[in-house]
């Protein structure tokens, strides 16, 4: 099998932009379990780490924003926001241009994506890479789910985004990782940064750790908004995780409310269970 | 209201270089090249962060834009907290909704 390996984790730019200002012992707590992410990713040798991220317009605008897109660029370069504000330093970043074409093209099957040869990440990408890849140097497919400028794009398709994210890797001969990246509950940048629903969390964690495909799709995004703030909006990236790994069961290595990062801090794996077989065709 | 040409510049001022440097030389010819308010463009040159947020701004445009112009964290928390005992709830945009019907 191709998909190797897939997680999920936080990205808030208060990880790095604000570590001094956390309480220690959460912080060094939730860095050594992103440590333990970076291993078990080095140890599934994958060839490319595709990262499913929900950027806060960095790329992406209004005046023609896509539900969907899959960077298909040689390199890239992050983070876009000033370097001494997120606390990690500009660099480039290698891309897999040739591979990401074979996966949009095969994804295009079912679903319909934009693609994109420029891209300049932002700390919803530099964040996870400074700490899964802090040398930059496994190559790189972005994917954008847009969960900042509604309308957004419906739960059931991140769902079926994944899927067809997963019947991509498993037709390409390539040792592929996957992780996704979003906040669960937060209200990031307004005057209640630092809120944080421990309780919405924990229940929607479960629901993602289960794989229940029906719970994670009965969630609205005027519940959402109410439970989870706008920040809600970003379970899209958890949710296209679980299409991707549909029929398998996760482990929560961490999660903490860290208010001064303005999200639960959360670190999470996938125990991927092989794909169904399909039915054998009629004699 | 204007919001979608507040939020651009802001978005292509986070972005590119090219227009902060235009920012930098000449702040006036960048701000007339968009459909603003006299209102709008007045917070945006102050800068009213409060203003800007009750007008509908979305933080993860106005966090960058607050720190470019010299905001710590919680100065540009404190910002829009003021800005809301000043002027009023927030008018319009993401955060005077309650959802985005999906």
């Amino acid at each position: 099998m191709s998909l190797v390996f897939a997680g999920a984790l936080s990205h808030a730019p208060g990880i790095t932009g604000r570590a001094g200002r956390a309480d220690p012992t959460l912080r060094d707590a939730f860095y050594a379990s992103l440590g333990r992410m970076r291993e078990a990713l080095e140890a599934a040798r994958p060839d490319t780490l595709v990262v499913i991220a929900a950027e806060h317009f960095a790329n992406f605008f209004m005046n023609n924003m896509p539900s969907l897109c899959v960077g298909m660029a040689e390199a890239y370069e992050g983070p876009i926001e000033d370097e001494a504000w997120l606390n990690i330093k500009r660099t480039r970043v290698p891309g897999a241009a040739e591979l990401s074409q074979r996966l949009i093209t095969e994804m295009m099957r079912d679903v319909d994506l934009a693609y994109a040869q420029e891209w300049k990440f932002d700390h919803g990408i530099m964040v996870p890479l400074h700490f899964l890849t802090p040398r930059y140097d496994l190559p790189i497919i972005p994917v954008n789910i847009n969960c900042q400028g509604p309308p957004l794009i419906p739960l059931e398709r991140c769902w079926t985004f994944g899927r067809a994210l997963r019947r991509a890797c498993e037709r390409a001969p390539e040792r592929i990782a996957v992780v996704s990246t979003g906040g669960i509950s937060h209200w990031p940048a307004t005057p209640d940064s630092g809120k944080i629903n421990e309780r919405w969390d924990r229940a929607f964690l479960q629901e993602f750790l289960d794989n229940r495909r029906e719970a994670l799709l009965a969630h609205t995004d005027e519940d959402t908004y109410r439970e989870a703030g706008q920040g809600g909006f970003e379970i899209r990236t958890f949710i296209a995780l679980a299409g991707l790994t549909e029929g398998s069961k996760g482990q929560l290595w961490f999660y903490a409310p860290i208010p001064i990062f303005a999200v639960g801090c959360t670190v999470a794996v996938v125990d991927i269970a092989p794909l169904p077989a399909p039915p054998a065709a009629r004699p | 209201m204007s919001l979608y040409h507040v939020q651009k510049l802001i978005y292509q001022l986070n972005r590119d270089p090219l227009v902060r440097r235009q920012y930098e030389e000449n702040f006036d010819a960048l701000l007339a090249g968009f459909e603003l308010t006299p209102e709008e463009r007045a917070a945006i040159r102050e800068p009213d962060i409060g203003l800007l947020y009750v007008m509908g701004v979305n933080g993860q445009l106005l966090m960058h834009y607050a720190a470019l112009r010299g905001y710590e964290w919680d100065a540009y928390i404190e910002a829009m907290r003021a800005g809301e005992r000043r002027y009023g709830p927030v008018r319009t945009g993401l955060y005077k909704r309650a959802g985005s019907g999906s």
